[in-house]
């Protein structure tokens, strides 16, 4: 990292650090950087694990009626059929699904050292933003 | 700093292992599932039941529940180390990080307890 730490006071991160002359500029204000698409891709992966995480508990939740009874489990398919809103919100867990693993494969392909690369990377990236949109929207058809 | 007490393993690379094995669990699940609904299209109640009452889709699921709690316990848990530290909190973090993976914590043992009592029940 170039720039140093410093809390909102400004002392410096390390408060040893107060020793050294201290008045370079700093800046963390991530909204004014710009970012390369490696940086969205793995933010995007952050949020959607967290995502899913929360759309679990609708997940579980179809799960369990579909299994209780013949008429639960219908219950749940004409309401996948008919309602709109449920419809969307499984619709949005299946995308941060889909987002999610298409970045994780990526990451594990990486692990295994193939493409470990900045040029590797961006492509890996660029491979993940174009293949998820389409998934999406074929999940997306087979949902309406 | 952050110190290492609360991850799932207590080692970096243990969970790093562990993350990237149920990584592969949960696509396995993931793929087997939407395969399954894909070539079922008019899906019954006996064949969705059935296929759940075999020992071995009840195994699956459990081992990928399983997967999910380790997973996500370790991805929560890198997310609040990264952001809810002093740096960026100042001296309450330890508070609201302990608080948060105690949350997370409870809500994936829910999720676990749940995920069985409709497997098993
Ligand atoms: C139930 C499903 C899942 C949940 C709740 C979940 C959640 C999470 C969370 C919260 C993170 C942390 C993100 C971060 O540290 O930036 C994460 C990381 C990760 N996930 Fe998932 N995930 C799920 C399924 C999957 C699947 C199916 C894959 C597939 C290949 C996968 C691959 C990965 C990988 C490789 C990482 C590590 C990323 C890193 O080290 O930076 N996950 N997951």
């Amino acid at each position: 990292m170039a720039y140093r730490l410093r809390d909102k006071s400004g002392r410096g991160h390390n408060e040893k650090s107060k020793a050294v002359k201290d008045n370079r500029p700093v800046n963390l204000d991530i909204g004014t950087i710009k970012l390369p698409i490696t940086a969205y891709a793995s933010i995007l992966h952050r949020i959607s694990g967290i995502a899913i995480f929360v759309g679990m508990a609708v997940l579980l939740c179809l799960l369990d009626s579909s299994l209780e009874s013949a008429e639960s489990f219908n219950t749940v398919k004409t309401t996948l059929a008919d309602n709109f809103l449920l419809k969307l919100i499984v619709w949005l867990v299946l995308c941060g699904f889909i987002y999610h693993t298409c970045a994780g494969v990526k990451h594990l392909i990486m692990d295994l050292g193939i493409g470990e690369t900045l040029e590797g990377g961006k492509k890996g990236a660029t491979i993940v933003f174009a293949v998820s949109p389409v998934l999406m929207l074929l999940a997306g058809i087979w949902i309406w | 700093m952050v110190t290492q007490v609360t991850s799932f393993g207590r080692s970096g690379l243990s969970d790093w292992l562990l993350q990237r094995f149920t990584a592969v669990i949960l696509l396995a699940y993931f793929v087997f599932i939407v395969g399954f609904m894909i070539c079922n299209p008019a899906m019954s109640f006996d064949t969705w039941k059935g296929l759940f009452d075999t020992t071995w889709m009840a195994a699956f699921t459990s081992l990928t529940l399983f997967a999910v709690v380790a997973h996500a316990w370790i991805g929560l848990w890198s997310v609040s180390t990264d952001y809810m530290t002093t740096r960026t909190m100042g001296d309450k973090a330890t508070v609201i990080r302990m608080t948060f993976q105690a949350t997370y914590s409870l809500i994936l043992f829910y999720y676990l307890v749940w995920g069985f009592k409709i497997l098993w029940s």
